[in-house]
């Protein structure tokens, strides 16, 4: 039964059913909980909603203007130090919630992009440039500085790693 | 949806209830609750500060800060559906063990340990 319904309306559909049951059962709980779970909620889609359109509109460029060629030239098996750099500059530039840009990181994937790539950019999302100034604020300059180096180098070999260890796997 | 609900739900009081005062589990605690919160990193900051002020140590304020960011629980579900389960597991599972790694590089450069 419970297969069924996942089969005919997707794990994503399966997951999203779960959180409002959560959600209806949090407001029989405590209403108060559930009103600003959901304030919380609207604050979160105001955020968010200018950076969705922007990915999907990065989506829709690349896929208009840009061959898979070039993509698998600039972050594809044979990108070299060039694809490594890019992707760096695009985690560390990029802004939004990290979730929003599964959408094109997948596309990408599906189009060549290495594996090591992805997990860096998605490593290097870490750095907030806009945000350093208040960590400064809380630990310091040094802390600040040495943690964001370390956080670039570490992106690298965890990029490496995951690239290693999911050779074989791919997409379920 | 679930982060919403999720922020609601833990209270910020929590998070300086959890940790031992072990140097060696501390880090390992600070890397496992960054993993499981999520919303905006300026959060992360704020809960710090107040985990250092209340002494908690800055290996595990640091594994924390780091876990924050670049391990995803909450988002797992969406990372699997994009970029593939295998892929989504691995990438967090050695984010969390390179947040340890991390604080722990960074505190012994500056000193701090």
């Amino acid at each position: 039964m419970i297969r069924r319904i996942a089969e005919r309306i997707g794990t994503g559909g399966v997951f999203v059913f779960v959180i409002l049951v959560a959600y209806i059962a949090v407001a029989m709980i405590d209403l108060e909980l559930a009103r600003n779970a959901l304030s919380v909620l609207g604050g979160l889609l105001v955020r968010i909603v200018p950076v969705l359109l922007a990915v999907f509109g990065i989506m829709f460029l690349t896929n208009l203007f840009s061959e898979t060629r070039g993509i698998v030239r600039l972050l594809g098996k044979g990108s070299g130090l060039r694809g490594w750099l890019l992707a760096i500059a695009g985690g560390v530039l990029s802004s939004g919630p990290i979730y929003m840009w599964y959408p094109l990181l997948g596309d990408l994937k599906e189009r060549g992009m290495r594996d090591s790539l992805i997990a860096t950019f998605l490593y290097n999302r870490a750095i907030k440039i806009p945000l350093l100034p208040m960590m400064v604020y809380y630990f310091g300059w040094p802390f600040t500085a040495l943690l964001s180096v370390y956080m670039v180098l570490f992106s690298i070999l965890n990029g490496v790693l995951v690239e290693q260890l999911n050779q074989g796997g791919g997409k379920p | 949806m679930l982060l919403a609900l999720l922020v609601s739900l833990v209270p910020r009081s929590l998070y300086g209830n959890v940790f031992t005062g072990s140097r060696l589990i501390d880090p390992f605690i600070g890397a496992a609750i960054g993993s499981v919160s999520g919303g905006n990193p300026l959060t992360s900051y704020i809960i710090a500060g107040e985990l250092r002020l209340q002494g908690v140590s800055i290996l595990a304020i640091t594994a924390f800060l780091v876990a924050w960011v670049t391990v995803g629980i909450i988002q797992l579900p969406a990372e699997v559906l994009m970029l593939g389960k295998r892929f989504a597991i691995l990438r967090n599972g050695i984010s969390f063990f390179t947040a340890v790694i991390i604080a722990l590089v960074t505190v012994l450069t500056l000193g701090w340990l």
